[in-house]
């Protein structure tokens, strides 16, 4: 009984120093390239990349499937390697998957064999030195973070396709780390619950601070979201042009400065494109 | 509920069909007692304990060979989900065996054991492992990547990956490669049985046995019906959770 006090005291310093804000991070890919066995032999998916994403930097790589954006998404998170070219992240070279870079995957990656919670908690299971009281007060203050207080205990099958991809954004949230790389995460949802996933998204980053790569072939998403939008083309996959978002925030979709900015990206694409069907 | 009272009623209007029937003398008991014969036996087997005991017998020889089973054909099964070359060779193999009757381990059990306890188990284990290695290692490779990589991203490796990740993702196959070990286990139990005689314990395919070479058709249809019920008891208690788990947590019917 006499310890009980003192646990408490340093559960909830372990807490707190788990909930403080990580430091964002300088991400930077130099001359990256990479292939892959194909059909009909090696297929080219990235080609001489160089890209910087500055600290707590908002970052999307906007290009048509196959111009190898996710491909490049999954080097960053460790869970390939290039063949040529280097990634750091604050210098220090990328050699596998680590907790400072979390993903959140295009389709619901979440295990439907964990409640919601259960999912949060992966992670956070994975982080050696938490209790597990700490733990679940991580994992529940992630869950309020994207306002699905209520659903900790609910089933992944009886959650809507927003709230799956919310949960799967607590779970990637909630081991702190300083890079999130998300891979077309609202590409399954309806446009209402897009639309109200960006202003989230946008309020949790400017909350979190965290340096954000995001992929999506979806132009007006990556104008609502971004600091700079990378435009990549396919065959090789490689950066055609970078554009920098000056636009205030929190943005509107159907603002007309967006949608201008949008057709701008989009002629850019378009540009690069003949290139691919002429092949 | 009312399936059980249907059924219920069903049995009843059977089995008075079946007393009057014989009443009328519509056939020769010897081939087929009336249902009370029948109901007499069960009660007088259960009291004097030859019941019990030998249900006890084989349930015991059931869980240990089953258990055998599965602590072998699980591992085996994501070690060949995992591996190409275990896939190839033992996965064969297992593909080859799993549509062997299980009665046909029998010669082979009593040449290499003999009328023991071992060469029950052996038939056991011989019908559990197979099918659950196939289905353990189908359930672990169809499996979405996804899964793995988002666990690889969090830092699950190894073992934890397969204890975290692979083995409950797999679990929906898992569960129905139990079951249908557990079909196979009980079956391949009673062949051996009813073919293998041995002194250290009298099971329920003893009992079965005895029952024709004493022409007594009560015992007969009495241990009929009792593997029976062992059979649809055991399936609700040991399946029956798990399904009402896979049903709430992933969704599924079945």
């Amino acid at each position: 009984m006499l310890t009980e006090p003192r646990t408490d005291a340093s559960a909830a310093a372990t807490v707190s120093a788990e909930l403080a804000l990580a430091a964002p991070t300088r991400l930077s890919i130099r001359g990256v390239s990479k292939s892959f066995a194909g059909r009909r032999g090696p297929v080219q998916a990235l080609a001489g990349i160089d890209l910087d994403v500055a600290e707590g930097q908002f970052l999307c790589l906007l290009g048509p499937s196959g111009c190898g954006k996710s491909t490049l998404l999954a080097l960053v998170a460790g869970l390939d390697f290039p063949d040529c070219g280097e990634i750091h992240t604050d210098g220090h070279r990328v050699t596998g998957p680590g907790r400072d870079r979390m993903v959140m995957f295009q389709e619901s990656a979440l295990f439907p064999w964990r409640t919601a919670l259960g999912n949060v908690l992966f992670g956070l299971e994975l982080k050696p030195g938490l209790t597990r009281a700490a733990r679940r007060e991580v994992a529940r203050y992630y869950l309020d973070l994207v306002g699905l207080t209520r659903f900790a205990h609910a089933a992944i099958h009886e959650l809507s396709g927003g709230m799956r991809q919310r949960v799967a954004l607590a779970r990637a949230l909630a081991p702190n780390p300083s890079v999130l790389l998300m891979d077309e995460p609202f590409g399954a949802l309806d446009a209402m619950t897009r639309e109200k996933l960006y202003g989230d998204l946008q309020a949790i980053w400017s909350q979190r601070r965290k340096t954000i790569l995001f992929v999506t072939h979806n132009v007006r998403e990556a104008c609502v979201l971004a600091d700079r939008v990378a435009v990549m083309s396919p065959h090789p996959g490689r950066i055609v042009q970078v554009f920098d978002v000056a636009l205030p925030r929190p943005r509107d979709i159907n603002s007309e400065r967006v949608a201008a900015l949008a057709s701008r990206i989009t002629a850019t694409l378009a540009g690069s494109l003949p290139t691919e069907t002429r092949r | 509920m009312r399936r059980t009272l249907t059924f219920v009623a069903f049995l009843l209007v059977v089995g008075a069909i079946w007393e009057s029937l014989v009443a009328m003398g519509a056939w020769r008991e010897v081939l087929l007692p009336r249902p009370t014969r029948v109901l007499g036996w069960l009660a007088e087997s259960l009291a004097d304990g030859t019941l019990v005991t030998a249900t006890l017998v084989t349930a015991r020889r059931l869980f240990t060979g089953y258990a055998i089973g599965v602590v072998v054909g699980l591992p085996l099964g994501v070690l060949a989900a995992r591996f190409r070359v275990l896939r190839d060779s033992l996965g064969v193999v297992a593909l080859g065996l799993q549509t062997l009757p299980s009665v046909c381990w029998v010669p082979m059990a009593l040449l290499w054991f003999g009328q023991t306890e071992a060469a029950m188990l052996f038939v056991v284990v011989m019908g559990t492992t197979w099918s659950l290695l196939l289905a353990t290692e189908a359930g672990v490779r169809g499996l979405p990547p996804v899964y793995l990589r988002a666990a690889r991203t969090m830092g699950s490796r190894g073992f934890h990956t397969i204890l975290h990740v692979l083995l409950p993702a797999a679990f929906p196959a898992i569960v129905s490669g139990l079951k249908q070990g557990w079909a196979f286990a009980w079956r391949s139990l009673m062949a051996a049985e009813i073919f293998v005689t041995i002194l250290t314990g009298f099971g329920l395919g003893h009992l079965l046995h005895y029952g024709r070479e004493l022409h007594a058709m009560d015992q007969v249809l009495g241990v009929m019906a009792v593997i029976v019920s062992v059979g649809l008891l055991a399936e609700h208690l040991l399946f029956g959770p798990a399904e009402r788990w896979l049903r709430i947590r992933f969704g599924l019917g079945g």
